[in-house]
């Protein structure tokens, strides 16, 4: 198979930041019914879908995509450089790893229910490879009119300059739609996913904002559990220029109960949304009530 | 999961960390029996519940003689405790106490790995000593590569013991309860307190684990110690099922799809004056059968006076969730309100199919929790 490699080379100041048109993507479990169903609707946007993966299934074809029987095939044939992960969460850790050794480098893991604990060995194994971690548990990211790689409803997005930042899936939906209807696209849209443990978080994300020259305004959606919020809002008040708007989810919730992620959860007293928003008021950063709000608060900060 | 301080020192037994001699007992005269087989004129009688607090509560007495004993095993067993009632006790040997110290292995979400986390202000509140005195807590994170090498455990060990003897019997716990840790997929392993004895020993005299709920289909032996109370059983059903469902008291029954837009949504209600009665979220897909089941479960909760829908259609279609619930409308006939908000994929074609079927159907997010809202008002004061 013949493979032109200067499609490899990235033009960084044509980028959306993580993906964008030139982005290589494969799906690690691509025969079963999520992989297959997502890497059709990834192709119909525009993705460019090089292969998938699925043990003992080389030469098949999944919507016109090719099947590979392991990562380092997939990779040596086609360049991919980016994955997106849909295996069983009891496998989940072995395909991460499987695709940060076989040289990928941005790795998504959509799977829910991954053990902590396998997130931890392969989070470390893939940065040790100099790889990213997206996830798990999470809907994937996008940067529209450029490429899908996750589960993200495209027709909801709409090219732009807002970067969004989100532990949530349908709630990201929620604000972008928001977002569109008021007419703000989106640079590009991250779900980081809802685990106690996953790859990119705020903070990173933040920083790849800020440097993006396409972004120009950045929305983080964060909800109850831990102090990512807490140090996320730190950072803006030291070191982003670009306006910010927040949303916090989890409001009501009551202490000591997982509200539907596992990283949802508010334990001995810490974590909890009124803390959260205290952060990020007190750097400085406006907080939406409610959802619809966003787009009127990112415009009064521009 | 949370097991019982009693289990929690089987395993640490297994794994070769010391504890103190102990016997659960569900009853006084199996206490009793307990007593004389541990041949120690003093014992601690401790209440066995999945809750902190307990030693404040009135669940920890030391009893000196088969008297006091008798006293105390009667008192506590049967006890309330913050809403567990007490079943079960154990009854260990007195220990000699020369100093108490604080070690757990925790999930850190910052660093992305187990941390250590010691103190030598053991047996005390450590969430209270974290927030008073943070410098007297250390904390070391652990590479998962590399595990707990001899010479981080000893430099964990340096941190609570200068006697040399002490540090190496020390650094052996240190490792044993990492080993514990990793090879039951634990979220929590605490000693606290951990005690230096009059008689120079090391060991365990309370022990509390919990797991990762994820992890526990690789432990079958672990889950089978699993007791939900009737809340977590009721929530354990709802995730059988595929949902997530946290009851709240409130009197808006809300149904949504995805959890951060299910916070959002009781969020909201409580901002527009009303009081959600719980959290669900019915996951991503949308077949018919689920929302009926999700009908069943909200309309089980007698407080529940108005039902608010908000589904936002990425992978779940909109005419799906219609279909579902004119189905379930059908299936359960009640007399409850309900408002439904149906946006994203096929949306159009949803609220044409709920069109004549006497719901109340809103476009927007806001809309319909003010429509709830202002329902449920006239009903529920």
């Amino acid at each position: 198979m013949k493979f032109n490699f200067s499609l490899f080379t990235f033009n960084l100041q044509n980028m959306s930041i993580l993906i964008d048109s030139n982005t290589r993507v494969i799906v690690q479990g691509i025969t079963g019914r999520d992989g297959g169903f997502h890497a059709s609707k990834m192709k119909a946007y525009g993705t460019h879908m090089v292969g998938g993966t699925s043990p003992g299934k080389a030469g098949e074809f999944a919507d016109g995509i090719p099947v590979f029987n392991t990562v380092r095939d997939a990779v040596a044939e086609t360049g991919a450089d980016t994955s997106v992960i849909f295996v069983p969460a009891p496998f989940a850790k072995d395909a991460m790893m499987e695709a940060a050794d076989a040289g990928i480098k941005l790795i998504v893991t959509i799977t829910e229910g991954v053990p902590t604990l396998d997130v931890i060995e392969a989070y470390h194994y893939i940065r040790r490879k100099g790889a990213h971690l997206i996830g798990p548990n999470c809907p994937g990211l996008i940067s529209p009119e450029k490429s899908l790689v996750g589960i993200m409803p495209s027709m909801i997005f709409k090219q732009g300059g807002t970067g969004v930042i989100s532990r949530s899936g349908t709630l990201t939906y929620e604000v972008v739609y928001n977002l569109t209807q008021k007419g703000i696209g989106q640079s590009t849209a991250v779900g980081v996913g809802g685990d106690p443990v996953v790859g990119l978080y705020f903070i990173e994300l933040l920083e790849m904002f800020e440097k993006d020259p396409e972004t120009d305004s950045i929305v983080l959606i964060g909800e109850i559990g831990g102090d990512a919020e807490e140090r996320a809002a730190a950072y803006i008040r030291e070191h982003i220029t670009k306006p910010v708007a927040v949303f916090i989810a989890g409001q009501q919730a009551p202490p000591g109960k997982q509200m539907g992620h596992a990283g949802a959860i508010i334990s001995s007293g810490s974590g909890t949304a009124a803390e959260k928003i205290a952060a990020f008021e007190a750097a400085g950063v406006p907080v939406a009530k409610e959802p619809s709000q966003i787009p009127e608060l990112l415009k009064r900060r521009r | 999961m949370k097991i019982h301080e009693y289990q929690a020192k089987e395993l640490f037994a297994t794994y070769g960390i010391p504890v103190d001699r102990s016997i659960v007992c569900r009853s006084v005269e199996d206490a009793v029996k307990a007593y004389s087989q541990l041949d120690s004129q003093k014992v601690i009688v401790k209440a066995q519940v999945h809750t902190g607090g307990r030693g404040k509560a009135g669940g920890v007495r030391l009893a000196n003689g088969e008297v006091e004993l008798r006293k105390h095993a009667a008192a506590i067993l049967g006890m309330d405790i913050k809403g567990f009632t007490v079943d079960r006790i154990l009854v260990g040997q007195a220990i000699n106490i020369e100093k108490e110290y604080y070690v757990s292995y925790v999930i850190d979400r910052k660093s992305k790995s187990a941390i250590l986390m010691s103190s030598k202000e053991g047996g005390m509140d450590i969430e209270e000593v974290a927030r008073t005195s943070p410098e007297k807590i250390h904390k070391i994170e652990i590479d998962p590569s590399t595990g707990m090498p001899d010479y981080l455990a000893r430099e964990a060990a340096f941190k609570l013991f200068d006697d040399i003897k002490q540090v190496r019997q020390a650094a052996v716990i240190l490792q044993k309860l990492y080993k514990l840790f990793m090879s039951t997929d634990a979220s929590l392993a605490e000693i606290n307190p951990l005690v230096l004895t009059k008689e120079g020993e090391i060991m365990a005299i309370d022990a509390k684990m919990t797991f990762d709920d994820n992890a526990l289909f690789r432990h079958p032996k672990i889950a089978t110690l699993n007791e939900p109370t009737e809340e977590e059983k009721k929530e354990q059903n709802a995730k059988n099922k595929g949902f997530s469902y946290v009851n709240l008291g409130g009197e808006i029954g809300c149904m949504v799809n995805g959890a951060g837009l299910a916070m959002a949504t009781m969020d909201l209600i409580k901002l527009y004056g009303g009081n959600p009665a719980n959290f669900l979220d019915i996951g991503g897909s949308s077949n018919p059968t689920k929302v009926i089941e999700a009908m069943k479960l909200l309309l089980s909760d007698q407080n529940v006076k108005v039902v608010l829908i908000n589904i936002f259609g990425g992978i779940t279609r909109c005419d799906d969730v219609a279909k579902g619930l004119l189905e379930a409308i059908k299936q359960i006939k009640t007399a409850i309100p309900v408002v439904i908000r149906l946006t994203g994929t096929n949306e159009k074609e949803g609220r044409a199919l709920l069109q004549g079927s006497g719901l109340h159907v809103a476009e927007t997010m806001g809309e319909a929790t003010e429509k709830a809202v202002s329902m449920c008002h006239p009903m529920c004061q």
